[in-house]
């Protein structure tokens, strides 16, 4: 082989890659935020008694699940801009990435929600508790604990996935290599020093969740993780 | 040496949990030794580590000329010359009742599939079953589950065989059939380790009886010691049951 | 829905992607199913640097983009000199990908089959490789059909990406055309259609087996 690797010349578009980076968490983190709350609210819809909630939140979310997230993207940015609207590429990946990771949360959700015993809404129902507070306090609560890592796992999958909003011209970290390498020439270094600045976003994503996860679920902390959930 | 099974001094702890403080007991062959005990007296612990399924902190243990507490034992023969029987079967779901039996003899021993089946065929007949060779284990009810794994451990023609609380999983009204499987064997002469909570049947069918009291052999004696208990923790036992 | 400019011969042409997108995600779970088993007993090997090996493989795939380790083998393969097909980056980035997440799920189906019953098989003397081969793993695939089934579904979605190193499966298919009709929004309208029409029945399927397998035979014998 006499190709002659060359880190070295990476080194000088570091503040390229930190800014790509940076947009890449300016993008996972509200997608994530939003998406999870609409997810909570599709799974509420997919076990509500109205029928035609039922359906439309089950057929929404069997589209998103078995159609690829780089369709969903350009499917966004040009119906959005067909309809006449400006958006700029942010939105666009914003948009397209909050509308993936709803269906995704939704099914967690659900499976979370329905795995409560019907035991506790009954107790909790004979307890005097209004519907609205038995749905929050014996349903949900203990459901986001119980699906906790299956939810974790998956927002870190959609912060992986957000390089693929690179091919509607957003500067993430995605974009940022191909840039690179089209100044120094040199793309095998450049998405292999992407691949690890991924793998170090991906582990630092895993910890703060974790971390955030043992603050506000605080029987899991008390207990240890193999007190929840069981 | 006549002994079969001896144990000297055992100790085992479960990281500061410390189960057997100093086990020793000896079995002849051909004889047959309940152990009795609370939960968590040991029993079940004791039994494990005579077929090195659980390791020992320190003491030895020999079984049918085997050094168990060696780094050195021959697992394999080991296995061969022990038998053991679990309180959950162990079944293999995937396999007939028939394959259950053979997998062994043909894996191991390499005996030939129409060996194999010879021997299958014998052993079910043993315990009951030979009406139930096709049969999956999901089909079979717990009694009848617990006789095949009686007889799977019996194809491979142990010296030993250990017997690990073997009806406390089942309906009171299938642990007939499985007890009289035991002492049919017993019948036999083969030599065994039982773990169990029937007491009529270890003071019928037991030659020796070993109560086990916190991790330690608390008193040992012929069937009638049931009768007629020496300490009081035997007498408490006794009285108030498991 | 066919409007302006879309006639039979896109279609066509659209469906040949298809084909091409089925192709790709056979090589990719033939491949990557068989790296997948490597991976997976590795995991569980009884030597320590084996299963770091495969910790460290699984940690870093799992942790970086498939579109970045698509670019890493697009790069790397013309980096060794050769000058190949787009399908060839393609496939190997997949059989790489799918490795190490079908390697990952598997290793979860084998460690699920019940510790007793590697007890029961250890006791009766058969050597590890017999205990896999005849009692863990014919147990350990009825366990992994229904998740082996439904990651299909993401293989299928994932060869999409192939179509940014210039691979003609169905997206590239659908922009070759939107070059000469310009409508994007109906051309990724009808890719979606025909991603579903592949995807759903396999979702589908996976879900009936799951269901199956929790009212079917449960293990026998556990206490």
């Amino acid at each position: 082989m006499s190709y002659e690797f060359d880190f070295g010349s990476l080194l000088a578009s570091w503040p390229q890659f930190l800014a790509g980076a940076w947009l890449t968490i300016q993008l996972s983190f509200p997608a994530t935020l939003i998406g999870f709350v609409a997810g909570t609210l599709l799974a509420i819809a997919r076990r509500s008694s109205v029928a035609w909630l039922v359906r439309a939140s089950g057929i929404y979310v069997e589209v998103i699940r078995n159609t690829p997230l780089l369709v969903q993207v350009f499917l966004v940015f040009f119906g959005l801009s067909s309809m006449g609207w400006k958006v700029s590429a942010f939105s666009a990946a914003l948009l397209s990435l909050v509308i993936n990771v709803a269906a995704y949360s939704c099914e967690i959700m659900r499976a979370g929600m329905d795995s409560v015993h019907k035991g506790q809404l009954e107790a909790a129902e004979c307890l005097g508790l209004t519907r609205r507070q038995v749905y929050w306090h014996v349903i949900l609560r203990p459901a986001m604990e119980k699906v906790y890592p299956a939810l974790t796992s998956q927002f870190v999958l959609l912060m992986l996935a957000s390089s693929i909003t690179s091919q509607i011209s957003v500067e993430e970290l995605t974009a940022a290599a191909a840039r690179v390498q089209s100044e120094t020439f040199r793309p095998f270094e450049a998405y292999i020093f992407v691949a690890v600045a991924y793998l170090g976003l991906s582990l630092l994503m895993r910890a703060g969740l974790w971390a955030f996860g043992q603050m506000i679920f605080t029987r899991r902390r008390r207990l240890g993780a193999q007190g929840a959930g069981r | 040496m006549n002994a079969v099974v001896e144990l000297r001094d055992v100790h085992k702890s479960f990281g500061s949990n410390v189960v057997l403080k100093g086990v020793s007991f000896s079995i002849p062959k051909g004889q047959v030794v309940a152990i009795i005990g609370r939960s968590g007296s040991g029993k079940s612990t004791a039994l494990r580590c005579m077929n090195h399924l659980e390791l020992i902190d320190s003491g030895t243990i020999h079984v049918c000329g085997h050094a168990i507490h060696s780094p050195d034992i021959d697992l394999r023969r080991l296995r061969m010359d022990v038998g053991i029987v679990f309180q959950s079967y162990n079944l293999f779901p995937h396999l007939t009742v028939e394959e259950n039996v053979t997998l062994a003899p043909v894996a191991v021993k390499k005996k030939s599939g129409a060996q194999a089946r010879e021997i299958a065929e014998r052993t079910l007949r043993q315990v009951g079953l030979a009406d139930k060779a096709r049969a999956y284990p999901e089909q079979l009810s717990g009694g009848q589950q617990q006789r095949v794994a009686i007889a799977r451990s019996l194809a491979m023609e142990p010296k030993v065989m250990l017997f690990d609380e073997v009806t406390s999983a089942l309906d009171p009204q299938l642990t007939g059939e499985v007890l009289r499987v035991i002492e049919a064997l017993a019948a036999d002469g083969m030599t065994m380790v039982l773990v169990t909570h029937e007491m009529e049947f270890a003071a019928r069918v037991a030659d020796t009886i070993i109560f086990m009291h916190h991790g330690k052999v608390w008193e040992t004696g012929p069937g009638t010691m049931l009768r007629d208990p020496q300490t009081p923790e035997l007498r408490e036992f006794l009285a108030h049951g498991l | 829905m066919i409007s302006g400019g879309l006639n039979l011969h896109h279609l066509y042409f659209l469906l040949i992607g298809a084909g091409w997108t089925i192709c790709l995600s056979l090589i990719a779970f033939i491949g990557g199913g068989i790296g997948g088993g490597i991976v997976a007993l590795a995991r569980i090997s009884p030597l320590r640097w084996v299963r770091w090996l495969a910790i460290a493989y699984i940690q870093l795939i799992q942790g970086t983009p498939l579109l970045v380790v698509l670019f890493v083998c697009y790069f790397g393969i013309s980096i060794l000199g050769f000058s190949l097909p787009g399908i060839i980056a393609a496939g190997v980035a997949m059989v790489v990908y799918v490795s190490a997440y079908l390697g990952e799920i598997w290793r979860g189906c084998i460690e699920s089959v019940a510790r007793t019953q590697w007890e029961a098989a250890e006791c009766l003397a058969l050597s590890r490789t017999q205990r896999m081969r005849l009692v863990i793993l014919p147990q350990a695939v009825r366990i992994a059909t229904p998740s082996t089934v439904g990651f299909m579904v993401q293989i299928v979605k994932n060869t999409s990406l192939a179509s940014i190193v210039g691979f003609v499966e169905l997206v590239r298919a659908g922009q070759l055309i939107n070059n000469s009709i310009f409508q994007p929004f109906v051309v990724y309208v009808l890719i979606a259609v025909v991603y579903f029409a592949m995807c759903y029945p396999l979702s589908a399927w996976s879900r009936k087996l799951e269901r199956r397998m929790q009212f079917g035979a449960r293990a026998v014998g556990e206490v």
